[in-house]
C-alpha cells in the first residue's frame, strides 16, 4: 500500500481519524509520518481505547461513538464487555484491532482450518494477486507480449471465478 | 429422540471408558466456536434473530449421522435442575445454562459430542475423550464442523479467521482442554509450582468447571489460551507435550509420596474409603476430595483398576443437580449431604478394603490371605 501523502513510500503507519462517527483511515510512509508530526507510529492510542487505557479522552470519546451499521453495536458496548456485535464489526472495528489481538494472541494471521467455500475465494485471491504481481514485473520491464498474456490470464481467472460463484449461489 | 432420563442412567462414554494415560488424565474435550455470517453473535442480537439462527442450524445439526437419536433440546423447554445437569456433565456451559430464547443442546447418545447453538457464539461444538487424546478429539469435532460448513455459510475472515464474539477465540476457534487428576502435586505442595510454569507458555489451568472455579477434588483443567496464528493440530501437539510433562511430575510426585510418606498415603486412603463407606453426611467439595484420595488409591494399587470408572463416574453423580434428578425432587443442602452419603455407601458397599494388594502384581508378591 502506497502512503496517502507522497504516494511514494511504501505506507507502514496507518492512522485512523473518526469524523461524525465515521472512520477516515490515512496511511502514511515512515518520512511523511515525521514531517506531518505523527508522533504515534504504531496507532495504538486506538487500541488503548479498546484496552480501556485511554490517554486521549476525547479521541475515546469519539470512538466510543461508533456504531457497527450492521447491528447497532458500539464500541463503548465493546470497552464493557470485551465482545463484539456481529461478525461486521470486525471491520467496522478494525483499527487497532491488530494491536489487540497481537497481545491476546500467538500471531494476527490465521493459519489454520479454512472453511471450503472460503477456499474458493482465498486461491482466487492468492492467483489474482500474484499474476498482477507478474504483470507489473513485465510491464516494467518493457515485456508488452508477457503483460499482454498476463492480463488475459487474469480476465480468464475473474471470469472463471464469476462462473463458480454464479454456480455456488444457484445451490 | 433420546430422552433426558436416558443421559442419567447412562454414564457418558468417556467415563466408563480407559483412554490413554488413563490414571492422570481423565477426560480431553475440544470444543469449535463458529458463527453465522450476517448475523448478531447471540450476546448483541434481538430474539427474533437468535430464534432465526436456531431455526437455520438446528436442522442441520440433528441430520448429522454422528447424532443419529441425539438429545436435543431448547433450553428454556428444560428445568433449571436438568439445565445444571447437563452443567455438571460438561455437555453445556454454565454460562449457556443462563440462557433463555433460542438456545439449544443436542448431544449424542455416547454424550460424547455436544453442540450448543447460541452460546456465546451461535455454535459452539465439543467432542469429548476419555484420557490423554485430544487429537482424537479434534478428529472427531473437525468431521462435525466440515459437514455442518456444507451447510451453513460460517462468517470467516481472509486475516482472523472464523470470526468469534470474543477476539479471544479468534484464528482457530479452538479451545483443546485435558481435565487431569493431579492428587500427588497437591499433596506434595508443588502443584502451584507447575500451574506458573504451565502459565507461562501460553496454557491455561482451570478448576473443575472452568474459568475462576476452584479446584475440588484435585482436578485441573488444562488448554490452549492462544487461537490464532497457529495451525490447529500444532496447538494440539504443543498441549500434548506439556501435558506429558504434567503427568511425569505428577507420577514422581506420586511415587516420592509412595516411597517418603507411605503410612500418610495409608492414612488418607484409608480414612478416605471409611468415610466413604460409613458417612452419613458429606458435602460435594468433601465428596470430590474423598474420592480423589479414592482414585490415587487405585492407581496406587490400594484397590483394583475397575474402581476407576465408577469413581469417575460418582464425581458427576454426587454433584447437586444429579441429586435431585435422582430424588426427582428439589432437595436443600442437608438433605443432599444425606442422599450423597448414601448413594456412596450403596455404590461402595462391596468394595474391598485398601490393600497394597494390586499395586504392581506382577513384580510385587501379594500378601497372604486369610
Ligand atoms: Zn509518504
Ligand atoms: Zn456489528
Amino acid at each position: 500500500m502506497n502512503c496517502d501523502v507522497c504516494n511514494e513510500n511504501d505506507a507502514t503507519v496507518y492512522l485512523t481519524q473518526i469524523v461524525k462517527g465515521e472512520m477516515q483511515k490515512v496511511n502514511l510512509c515512515e518520512d511523511c509520518a515525521k514531517e506531518k508530526g505523527v508522533t504515534d507510529p504504531t496507532g495504538f492510542a486506538l487500541a488503548d481505547a479498546l484496552l480501556g487505557m485511554d490517554s486521549d479522552q476525547e479521541k475515546s470519546e469519539s470512538v466510543d461513538l461508533m456504531t457497527c451499521k450492521a447491528c447497532g453495536f458500539s464500541h463503548s458496548e465493546f470497552k464493557k464487555s470485551g465482545r463484539f456485535g456481529c461478525s461486521e464489526c470486525y471491520s467496522v472495528f478494525q483499527s487497532g484491532l491488530e494491536s489487540l489481538v497481537k497481545a491476546m494472541h500467538k500471531g494476527t494471521r490465521h493459519i489454520g482450518k479454512v472453511p471450503s467455500r472460503y477456499r474458493v475465494v482465498k486461491k482466487y485471491n492468492d492467483q489474482i494477486t500474484e499474476l498482477k504481481d507478474l504483470l507489473l514485473n513485465a510491464i516494467n520491464d518493457e515485456n508488452f507480449e508477457e503483460a499482454a498474456k498476463l492480463r488475459d490470464e487474469i480476465k480468464l481467472a475473474d471470469a472463471d471465478f464469476n462462473e463458480s460463484n454464479e454456480g455456488s449461489l444457484e445451490n | 429422540m433420546m430422552q433426558f432420563k436416558t443421559i442419567l442412567k447412562n454414564p457418558a462414554e468417556w467415563m466408563m471408558s480407559s483412554g490413554p494415560n488413563g490414571e492422570i488424565v481423565i477426560s480431553s474435550r475440544v470444543r469449535l466456536a463458529r458463527n453465522l455470517k450476517n448475523l448478531s453473535f447471540p450476546g448483541w442480537a434481538i430474539e427474533e434473530d437468535r430464534s432465526l439462527v436456531l431455526n437455520q442450524v438446528k436442522p442441520v445439526i440433528e441430520s448429522l449421522t454422528e447424532m443419529r437419536g441425539a438429545f436435543s433440546s431448547e433450553l428454556t423447554d428444560l428445568t433449571a435442575v436438568k439445565k445444571q445437569v447437563l452443567v455438571e456433565r460438561h455437555l453445556i456451559s454454565r454460562e449457556q445454562a443462563a440462557k433463555a430464547i433460542g438456545s439449544a443442546a443436542v448431544m449424542n447418545r455416547k454424550q460424547t459430542l455436544c453442540v450448543m447453538v447460541n452460546e456465546e457464539d451461535h455454535l459452539r461444538m465439543q467432542s469429548i475423550k476419555a484420557g490423554l487424546n485430544l487429537s482424537a478429539a479434534f478428529k472427531m469435532i473437525d468431521k462435525v464442523d466440515t459437514k455442518i460448513e456444507e451447510n451453513i455459510d460460517y462468517a470467516f475472515d481472509n486475516q482472523y479467521g472464523y470470526l468469534t464474539a470474543c477476539p479471544t477465540n479468534l484464528g482457530t476457534g479452538m479451545r483443546a482442554s485435558a481435565m487431569l487428576h493431579l492428587p500427588g502435586l497437591v499433596l506434595s505442595d508443588q502443584v502451584n509450582k507447575v500451574i506458573q510454569a504451565v502459565n507461562k507458555i501460553g496454557l491455561a489451568v482451570r478448576g473443575l468447571y472452568g474459568e475462576g472455579t476452584e479446584a475440588l477434588g484435585n482436578l485441573f483443567q488444562v488448554s490452549n489460551q492462544h487461537t490464532l496464528g497457529e495451525p490447529e493440530n500444532e496447538i494440539i501437539a504443543r498441549l500434548e507435550k506439556v501435558i506429558k510433562q504434567i503427568i511425569e511430575h505428577e507420577e514422581n510426585a506420586r511415587e516420592k509420596l509412595y516411597d517418603d510418606n507411605r503410612t500418610t498415603l495409608d492414612d488418607k486412603i484409608g480414612r478416605s474409603y471409611a468415610i466413604l463407606r460409613y458417612g452419613h453426611i458429606i458435602s460435594t467439595k468433601e465428596a470430590l476430595d474423598l474420592l480423589s484420595m479414592l482414585r490415587l488409591g487405585v492407581d496406587l494399587g490400594y484397590f483394583s483398576d475397575e474402581l476407576r470408572g465408577l469413581i469417575d463416574v460418582l464425581f458427576m453423580e454426587i454433584q447437586p443437580a444429579h441429586l435431585q434428578v435422582y430424588a426427582n425432587r428439589k432437595l436443600n443442602a442437608e438433605e443432599r449431604d444425606c442422599l450423597r452419603a448414601k448413594i456412596m455407601r450403596d455404590r461402595l458397599k462391596n468394595l474391598p478394603e485398601p490393600s497394597k494388594f494390586y499395586k504392581n502384581s506382577s513384580n510385587e508378591q501379594p500378601p497372604e490371605e486369610d
